[in-house]
């Protein structure tokens, strides 16, 4: 494929860069716990968190197990677990 | 007319869409003038004043994108603001056109002229065209949008005119009619244009799998510029009658034993020792650079190859590394067994040069040259030593 010039391309390709793949561990969501009040998905810098039917929900696609979320969750209810060889 | 009145009243007939300003010392009239047209309703160009040299030159880039014809202008430490924004539209391929009034940096705050302001952006993609008087000013902003903006170059474009000796001097000067001129600059037509509709990224990331790539594509574009300068400049001259040289200007250079090579306005001041050197005998000529980038190495290399002595007059230096042109021209000679050169750092911040400072130049030079004492690197002209 021929470089455009100005490295100008169509618009959402960083949509095809899976940052998931960088984590080492991932945050997991205590369903009993959280209350759906979305902390976690306003300070989460990758935009990874979405409310759903009140409950945290991770995009493990794109989230890259920085743990924000676990410090931001005033009700202790994200907690990191380790993933792969950690 | 003033250089900056004939500049602008140039501007204004192009009638760029957009006009991206922040207002600096020599540049000032210029600019003053542009907005007096767009307020009187002499032209249409959108004119934004902006909050700093960055913000101009960034919306120069925007309007670039949106395929828009675009102005700005700038001296010294304004034009060191806009070096971030240079450098991306340059990456990004985009065509914006700046007016450059040369002009020492800080410092110390000195508002006279020399090129250490736009010499310090030679390494963005930039191109630049030095210019000798009004006229040439005048005919440079006419020339340089169709450079700029064809579609093999895509590159922004800057004129560069010495402060005050350009800027405000008064001189005879010829402006030419609206519709000739808009005809000869064209319109600019790329081929990415920002459109809510479809949507496109500007200024992604790239790995190094590709950067080398998108940086040569800069660089063979600044390469191709060159054609397009000589073609400007021919067509220039068929269609107004003006011609001040393609990307260098030749004079007396033909039987010249002494070379010397210079920019911007002392290009005039150095015709006029030259005559004065030749009706004493000398064969002495001039090759003035006009176009600085991209480097005309072929037309430096033809021109020098006959002479014994190259004298480049440099108002301007990488500090502890010489003349910039200096080091340039040296370089492009090396392996070609050509002139002796001596490079000479004159004209900082206003300091004056006279048909005699150049005289003794060449008079120095020759003593240094029969004597078999060349010196080593660039000499600073005429240091006071006192004060040191």
């Amino acid at each position: 494929m021929k470089l455009n010039i100005g490295g100008i391309t169509e618009a959402g390709q960083s949509k095809k860069n899976l940052t998931g793949s960088w984590r080492y561990q991932i945050p997991v969501i205590d369903q009993d716990k959280c209350n759906g009040c979305g902390i976690c998905e306003l300070f989460c810098p990758d935009s990874c968190i979405d409310i759903n039917n009140g409950r945290a929900v991770i995009d493990d696609a794109y989230c890259k197990g920085c743990g924000i979320c676990v410090k931001e969750c005033s009700r202790d209810a994200v907690v990191m677990q380790p993933e792969g060889d950690g | 007319m003033q250089g900056s009145i004939a500049v602008a009243e140039t501007i204004g007939a192009l009638e760029p869409g957009v006009i991206g300003v922040y207002p600096i010392t020599p540049q000032t009239h210029i600019v003053e003038h542009l907005a007096r047209l767009v307020a009187n309703g002499a032209i249409n160009s959108r004119y934004i004043n902006a909050d700093s040299e960055f913000s101009a030159a960034s919306i120069l880039y925007g309007a670039a994108s949106a395929g828009v014809r675009s102005y700005s202008a700038s001296s010294s430490q304004g034009l060191l603001l806009m070096t971030e924004v240079i450098f991306n539209m340059a990456g990004t391929r985009l065509p914006g056109v700046f007016s450059a009034v040369n002009r020492s940096l800080s410092p110390p705050i000195n508002i006279q002229v020399d090129h250490q302001d736009t010499m310090t952006l030679r390494d963005s993609g930039l191109i630049q065209i030095y210019v000798e008087n009004i006229q040439e000013a005048v005919d440079t902003h006419v020339q340089i949008y169709r450079i700029a903006e064809d579609r093999e170059v895509l590159l922004p474009a800057m004129v560069c005119m010495d402060g005050w000796i350009i800027s405000h001097a008064y001189e005879p000067v010829t402006l030419w009619r609206e519709d000739a001129i808009k005809e000869f600059a064209g319109s600019y037509d790329p081929p990415f244009k920002v459109d809510p509709r479809k949507p496109l990224t500007y200024g992604a990331l790239t790995d190094d799998d590709r950067i080398t790539e998108f940086k040569y594509m800069v660089d063979s574009a600044l390469c191709r510029a060159e054609d397009k300068i000589v073609q400007a400049a021919e067509l220039f001259r068929e269609e107004f009658g003006n011609f001040h040289g393609d990307v260098v200007e030749k004079y007396y250079t033909e039987d010249a034993r002494i070379i010397i090579v210079a920019m911007g306005s002392v290009v005039g001041t150095i015709k006029e020792a030259v005559d004065r050197l030749r009706a004493g005998g000398k064969k002495v000529g001039l090759l003035k650079i006009r176009s600085f980038r991209p480097f005309p190495a072929a037309a430096v290399k033809e021109l020098l190859r006959g002479a014994e002595m190259a004298i480049v007059i440099d108002r301007s230096f990488s500090a502890s590394a010489g003349g910039i042109l200096g080091s340039e021209i040296k370089a492009n000679l090396y392996h070609q067994n050509g002139p002796v050169l001596f490079n000479y750092i004159a004209g900082i911040g206003g300091r004056e040069l006279y048909p005699h400072s150049i005289m003794e130049i060449v008079q120095e030079s020759e003593t240094a040259f029969t004597k078999d004492c060349v010196p080593d690197g660039a000499v600073f002209y005429n240091l006071n030593e006192e004060l040191l």
